[in-house]
């Protein structure tokens, strides 16, 4: 009898640590682009969650059209990620070259407003050209076989979300530490006028940052779409904004520390609604955002800086 | 004024970007449900042609040389005119004043209140003005104090039948406290940080609200809040909300004249200096904490008040009234008005209420129109349609 409590405990608590796993990983690819916008340019990039909204609705159409001439399984799901990720990396440029790059040196305020508009725009903008209801996404990753034994703990779309989350990302670590781009955006992060001096091409390495960002957030959009299984032209707001606490958290403008942030965040969640009381779900999140802020400002590993006149 | 053939051409390869861009979201709708595929493709076009004319004519701009401009007689005229116009600035307001007292007898009820709404809104963007175009804090939850002012009347009165009169003070000191709640831990944060808390906050409350059923009613609100009671007197509908109109009317010249006395006052002057130089401001002796805290408190007031006045007016709310649409809406009034400019901020909010009301057709684009502008005036115009003039101190004459 014990012994039965236990093991139902034992495996609510790992179904918990598991979906924890799976949103946290989401959120740690948007907290990316978040981060690495930050840390090259210092701005809180509001667009972002409406880039991962866009690369969404991108996967909803292409996989649309190629289930309706007959393709089915993983493939449509690559070839939706991949369209997905291209529109939405050229929206993230398109942004950036649109809304951000005037104001680069005026009042810090500025280019957040800008931001905000550009993020309501964009809402509007899908949800005048599409639609404003929930749209049924169709779930484009199987379940395998050889994941039948603990199918009770793990399915295949929370595999393949935390595959590609580690690819990904084991990706762009090795794009950051070991190329010349990756050298060069980290000069540019660090300081712009030396960075300048030395024959970075500054312009260049911000658009290609936010391209990058931008990918991620659509991976992202494609992966929890079809683990979701609907999508609407608002569900960039609130994942833009959990996304963003998971990069505080972490410290923002540090790579490692948004996905420590995203994981944190993720499996705060998972275990306060399934200790707590889901009806709070947002507000959990929102309330760690507000704590750390508070606490820890500078984030999990993040350096602490101080005002320079 | 020439088109020169290169600007033509980078226009189009502009508008072929565009195309490419937009294509998959305008032009193809995919029903998942019925599996159809609609094609749009005049969507397509439309989109090509209006971004090409757009590009061209920035092309064109960019070549304009400003001084030409500012030597036509057109441009001088029209300063010209706008110098006399600001000569007659008494004038103006009186006439103002007296087409606001005579107006509700000349419209139907309907016309009446949108024009409250628009005022409320004024004041709401006035309030916000403080937080935002004078102490330069960035505040996206505003809505939330607004929320508050409006459960508070609501709540107050469905418990313990207190009346809109005795409420009122109550909902602004309540928001007042919410204010500096929020506050106190967060305006260390510097002004990114405090955008996205403020944003969080904004949200936690109402999510509160739609959750706590017990507390608020859940989604489904509060019905049947009464109206204002005037003097135990009998109200219908019409009389009902031509005194809103009167109210709201009172309210505008009581904030107008608030924000004018504390722009000017010692209080006012460190908001400002506290926008643009925070360290400087220290070395001077400001106290920091207390001077935002203060900026803080009396915007959550106004939205305080606005939210009594908004649940009597419409004597219905629930918590999808407070989204932080509410919020950028307010923001955009103040960023479009100009940051710190009292005139601007009432312009713009009669601009932004009134338009989407009486051009019924572009409603839905409204929000659209909301974020682009946004954008366009950070980039091209940031101080705004009326940009806030400082005080300037004129040496007199007899000293000289």
């Amino acid at each position: 009898m014990f012994s039965d409590t236990f093991s139902d405990t034992l495996l609510y608590f790992i179904e918990l640590f598991l979906s924890g796993l799976t949103r946290g990983s989401i959120y740690a690819l948007i907290a990316l682009g978040y981060t690495m916008v930050y840390g090259i340019i210092e701005l809180i990039n509001f667009a972002h969650g409406e880039i991962y909204m866009i690369g969404a609705f991108t996967a909803l159409i292409v996989s649309g059209i190629m289930t309706m001439y007959g393709y089915a399984g993983l493939s449509v799901f690559f070839t939706a990620m991949i369209i997905a990720a291209f529109y939405s990396s050229a929206y993230g440029y398109t942004i950036e070259k649109i809304a951000y790059k005037p104001l680069r040196h005026s009042p810090r305020l500025s280019p957040l407003i800008s931001a905000i508009g550009m993020s309501i725009f964009l809402q509007n903008y899908v949800m005048l050209a599409q639609t404003s209801d929930f749209m049924p996404f169709p779930s484009l990753i199987p379940d395998f076989e050889c994941l039948a034994l603990i199918d009770y703990m793990i399915g295949g779309p929370e595999l393949i979300i935390l595959i590609t989350t580690v690819v990904v990302m084991a990706g762009l670590s090795i794009l950051i530490k070991f190329t010349r781009i990756g050298k060069a955006m980290r000069a540019t992060a660090q300081d712009k006028t030396m960075a300048m001096l030395v024959g970075v091409d500054i312009n260049q390495m911000i658009s290609i940052t936010f391209i990058i960002g931008s990918a991620l957030a659509a991976v992202a959009g494609v992966l929890i779409a079809s683990y979701v299984g609907q999508i609407n032209f608002y569900i960039g707001f609130i994942a833009g904004i959990k996304a963003f606490t998971a990069a505080v958290l972490g410290g923002i403008g540090s790579i490692p520390g948004a996905v420590l942030g995203g994981l944190v965040l993720g499996l705060t969640e998972s275990f306060a609604t399934g200790y707590v009381s889901s009806d709070y779900e947002d507000v959990f999140a929102f309330a760690l955002l507000v704590m750390i802020l508070i606490v820890r400002p500078s984030g999990l590993i993040g350096r602490k800086t101080t005002q320079k006149v | 004024m020439r088109f020169r053939f290169q600007s033509i051409k980078s226009s189009f390869w502009i508008a072929i970007w565009f195309m490419m861009l937009t294509f998959p979201l305008i032009v193809i709708k995919v029903n998942t449900i019925e599996q159809e595929i609609i094609w749009r493709f005049q969507n397509m076009i439309w989109m090509g042609i209006c971004i090409f004319l757009i590009a061209l004519l920035m092309q064109q701009l960019k070549q304009i040389n400003l001084n030409q401009i500012k030597g036509l007689y057109i441009y001088q005229s029209l300063k010209h005119t706008k110098a006399v116009f600001v000569s007659y600035s008494r004038q103006w307001f009186i006439i103002v004043c007296f087409l606001a007292i005579f107006f509700p007898f000349l419209v139907s009820a309907y016309q009446i209140n949108i024009m409250t709404t628009a005022m409320i809104y004024v004041v709401l963007g006035l309030g916000l003005n403080i937080v935002v175009g004078l102490a330069g804090l960035l505040d996206l939850g505003y809505v939330a104090f607004y929320a508050v002012g409006a459960y508070g009347y609501a709540l107050l009165n469905y418990h313990y039948h207190i009346n809109f009169w005795l409420a009122l003070p109550f909902c602004a000191m309540l928001s007042a406290l919410f204010g500096v709640l929020l506050g106190f831990p967060v305006l260390r944060l510097r002004g990114d940080y405090l955008a996205i808390v403020t944003l969080g906050f904004g949200e936690i409350i109402r999510l509160i609200l739609e959750n706590w059923n017990d507390f608020s009613f859940g989604p489904s609100g509060i019905a049947h809040i009464p109206r204002p009671p005037i003097f135990g007197w009998e109200t219908n509908l019409q009389t009902a909300s031509i005194f809103m109109y009167y109210l709201m009317g009172l309210m505008v010249l009581f904030t107008i004249f608030m924000v004018n006395r504390l722009q000017n006052s010692r209080i006012g002057r460190a908001w400002i200096a506290l926008r643009e130089d925070e360290i400087a401001c220290q070395a001077m002796g400001i106290d920091r904490t207390k001077t935002k805290l203060l900026a803080f408190a009396l915007g959550a007031t106004w939205a305080g008040l606005m939210g009594a006045i908004f649940a009597a007016k419409t004597t219905f709310i629930n918590p999808a009234c407070f989204t932080f649409l509410e919020s950028a809406i307010i923001l955009s009034i103040v960023v479009l008005g100009g940051m710190g400019s009292i005139l601007g901020v009432m312009i713009a909010a009669f601009i932004l209420i009134l338009l989407p009301e009486y051009l019924r057709a572009f409603s839905e684009y409204r929000m659209l129109i909301f974020g682009a502008s946004m954008v366009l005036m950070m980039v091209f115009r940031p101080q705004g349609l009326i940009s806030h003039m400082s005080k300037q101190y004129l040496q007199s004459s007899k000293q000289s």
